[in-house]
């Protein structure tokens, strides 16, 4: 056995663990996830004096039932890893509601030391604790923090590594759950310890608890064990719930939580706690709401701080997305220049540096969206948000805080799908998180935007800009009835309860946001970096082989050199165009011969429903890696060559003098791109953060089927009412 | 004295909880952030639509939908209290 002390941290959300985390680790943390599931898992080094503490950041929960992934995951690290010592950290301000996730560490009987914080803000609050006291009723150490200073700290982390050299064994804590319970407790207890029932890993009557509060996870294992045992102790909680539920009208599981909360009453009623104010009287943070929930202010100020944040990121995070952009441009140009041509060059340049550079672009945009959502989340202000809009996403199955998300991905049109795939983190409940993180893509993210402006410029001249703008209302609608659509089939089930917490109104730290965002960015960068290497490269290969036959080639190549001979100093201009054209007629051969170029023209048939020749059919391909791609293959199918995104006049007019596109076209192309597949980028962190690649096919499969529907409905449609012209 | 559920509370009336009737995963997450018989609560405002409604409880604000609000009952001083 090595000697390291191991620690857990452990706590309700909003009780200022993550920032006791960041404190005692600083830079020395690493974030994983735990294996199967999308918890974060938090580990970090503490420097005791010259000794190294091994730090986990336990997920925060309110309790340690099975019915959320974070409290499965917390107590279950509890059980198999054994830290030597827990950490609790309390917000003394709630301390009765925080003792109640203590109670449940105290029945599991692991070595723990309680941590009381924000001493300072519950002094403000009138509110006054003997710790000593405490400390003496509860007989385990308790030390009071200001985890933001850094204050009691040092006192904290000695105590408990004091408490983790202890050689001791788990002491669980037995509390009274009244008569009836705690004879069936006995009994259950008696016979759990007999047949060794789990006893390895949970205490026998820990086991019963869970039994009785009917605990799938621990009920499923018992199954596995000793299935005998299992039924009878099924059984006789059922006996005693049919009592229960006859004599009281309640539940086994509200007797157990009422005793929890009684304990804690009747160990803070002796003389630990001091309130100095009525309990009902209004702070700063209560003010602050009064304005900023109120009926009418609040959704106003909800739409200016939104739009704010929103402006924010994208006034400061374009231009250096665009810096980035130019910077592999010139990488690009570099290679180009110094490789020889083939091959390994076009590699280098259109599959690499472009793919991974373009995942790179988004880099400053992700680190200044999430800079701002840590604001808003470590503020208090987003639980705010999520109040104020629950009552509207409800209705489709979504949650209050699912309207970050669908903001940040182009909700007010120009966002980024990846940072809002990412922020549907701060969504607790799955199924609402899942709808959420599979419709927020159907939003006009900026990469959309130069396409959808492009076909609304060629083909809706009269009122460009509301046509804009109803492009935006109509990505709602779709997104919103969608994520309806999902609710009721694929993501069925009752809508996760909304009890959720307004903490109250803190200063965000700058530790703390520093942390937060790089953290987030870094995952970005790495894990959407590496897939998108991969994917890159697919699609580079699926663009460029095979290639010309090597007849085709050297036609071309002839035709080439027959230009240059008759080139003379006089007609430079007409020789420069003539390889132009050339080129471009190679290019568009080359397309059409690939992979890519083939699975476009096999589509004909099918996208001929919605209007789209092969050309297009070609552009979308490409759209499936970057929306952004949309524009410049459709100029290599329309033989431009090189087209510029943001200067794309001339596909204008080509587009405009094609008599395969007409308003109708244009319309039913319009749908298709802003709802079919998202972008890989998109897709890789939807895989990410869904935590399973089913989701990600799902949301490919799903939203170009989705997509192609409408398109053809209005393509059909449309012709049918003779608008095709 | 009356007894209501928690859904017919007008803004900023206090009561104590004296049932919680739900079971299952809602009643775990409603008991779990104290919403236990005994508790004193206090409406301290709703959102713009309506719901759902905030709390104040032990010293903290929790927000619940109204059909959740639905399963507390309370027992309020007096009914005509209004806010």
């Amino acid at each position: 056995m090595t000697t390291t002390t191991k620690i857990a941290l452990a706590g309700n959300p909003n009780s200022g663990k993550t920032t006791l985390f960041n404190h005692l680790t600083g830079s020395r943390q690493h974030v994983g996830n735990y294996p199967g599931v999308t918890v974060e898992k938090k580990e970090g080094v503490y420097n005791a004096h010259g000794k190294k503490v091994h730090i986990i950041d336990l997920p925060g929960t309110y309790s340690l039932t099975a019915y959320s992934e974070e409290e499965v995951v917390a107590r279950d690290f509890l059980v198999t890893e054994k830290p030597q010592v827990v950490i609790n950290i309390a917000d003394a301000a709630n301390l009765e509601r925080n003792l109640y996730l203590s109670c449940q560490l105290f029945e599991l009987g692991i070595p723990t030391v309680l941590a009381l914080n924000m001493i300072d803000a519950a002094r403000d609050r009138g509110i006054t604790i003997d710790a000593a006291r405490l400390e003496e009723l509860l007989g385990l150490p308790v030390v009071p923090i200001i985890a933001r200073s850094g204050q009691g700290t040092v006192e904290l982390m000695d105590r408990a590594i004091a408490v983790a050299r202890e050689p001791r064994t788990w002491q669980p804590v037995s509390i009274s759950y009244g008569d009836d319970l705690d004879n069936l407790l006995l009994e259950m207890e008696t016979e759990i310890e007999t047949a060794a029932f789990l006893t390895d890993t949970y205490p026998a009557r820990w086991t019963a608890i869970k039994y009785i509060e009917s605990d799938q996870q621990i009920i499923a294992k018992g199954q596995a064990c000793n299935p005998e045992l299992a039924a009878e102790l099924t059984a006789r909680v059922a006996a005693v719930a049919d009592h229960l539920q006859q004599t009281m009208d309640t539940y086994p599981e509200a007797v157990i939580a009422d005793h929890r909360y009684g304990y804690i009453k009747s160990i803070l009623k002796q003389g630990v706690i001091r309130q100095q104010f009525d309990p009902a009287r209004l702070f700063a943070s209560d003010r602050i709401d009064m304005v900023v929930t109120n009926r009418f202010l609040g959704p106003l100020i909800m739409v200016a701080v939104l739009l704010g944040l929103y402006h924010l990121t994208f006034t400061y995070g374009k231009p250096l997305q665009d810096v980035l952009t130019m910077v592999f441009g010139w990488l690009g140009a570099g290679v180009d220049h110094l490789l020889p041509a083939g091959h390994l060059k076009s590699l280098l340049v259109s599959g690499i540096i472009a793919g991974v550079g373009g995942v790179l672009s988004f880099v400053p945009l992700i680190m200044l969206m999430f800079a701002g959502i840590a604001v808003l989340e470590d503020s208090g202000y987003l639980a705010r948000v999520a109040f104020m809009m629950d009552r509207v996403f409800r209705i489709f199955g979504l949650h209050g805080s699912s309207v970050m998300a669908y903001i940040i991905s182009g909700g007010i049109a120009g966002g980024c799908a990846v940072p809002g795939v990412m922020a549907t983190r701060t969504l607790r409940s799955p199924k609402e998180r899942i709808a959420t993180l599979l419709t927020a893509p159907l939003m006009n993210c900026g990469a959309k935007l130069p396409v959808l402006a492009l076909l609304t410029g060629t083909f809706f001249t009269q009122n460009k800009a509301q046509f804009l703008f109803l492009l935006t209302l109509l990505a709602w609608v779709v997104a919103l009835l969608m994520a309806k659509l999902l609710r009721s089939t694929v993501l069925r089930g009752a809508s996760t309860p909304f009890v959720m917490e307004l903490p109250p109104y803190r200063l965000p730290t700058f530790k703390g946001l520093a942390i937060h965002t790089w953290e987030k960015t870094w995952q970005y960068i790495r894990k959407a970096g590496t897939v998108i290497l991969g994917i890159s490269i697919l699609l580079w290969a699926a663009m460029t082989f095979p290639g010309l036959p090597a007849e085709r080639e050297a036609q071309f190549e002839s035709q080439r050199q027959a230009i240059m001979q008759t080139h003379t100093a006089d007609t430079t201009q007409v020789s420069q165009a003539a390889l132009g054209t050339l080129t471009a007629a190679r290019n568009l051969e080359a397309l059409q011969h690939s992979l890519a170029g083939r699975l476009g023209i096999a589509l004909e048939p099918l996208s001929r429903l919605a209007g789209f020749d092969w050309r297009t059919n070609i552009a979308l391909v490409g759209g499936f890696a970057a929306k952004e791609v949309i524009i410049s293959t459709l100029g290599t199918a329309y033989s431009l060559g090189e087209t510029n995104p943001e200067s794309s006049a001339s596909l204008s007019q080509a587009l405009a003098a094609d008599p395969a596109w007409n308003p109708v076209t244009a319309m039913a192309g319009i749908v298709f791109i802003m709802f079919y597949a998202p972008c890989l980028v998109t897709v890789a962190c939807i895989i990410r953060e869904a935590g399973s690649w089913k989701w990600g096919l799902f949301s490919m499969a799903f939203n170009t089927a989705a997509a192609f529907a409408l398109a053809v409905a209005i393509f059909q449609a449309g012709n049918a009412m003779g608008l095709g012209g | 004295m009356a007894r209501i559920p928690l859904r017919k509370m007008k803004k900023n009336q206090s009561g104590t909880i004296t049932a919680v009737k739900v079971g299952g995963e809602m009643g775990r997450r409603l008991r779990e952030m104290g919403l236990v018989p005994g508790t004193v609560i206090t409406v301290q405002g709703r959102a713009p639509l309506y719901d759902p409604v905030a709390l104040r409880v032990l010293g903290s604000t929790l927000t619940l939908r109204n059909n959740e609000a639905e399963f507390i009952e309370i027992e309020v001083a007096d009914l005509a209290t209004d806010g």
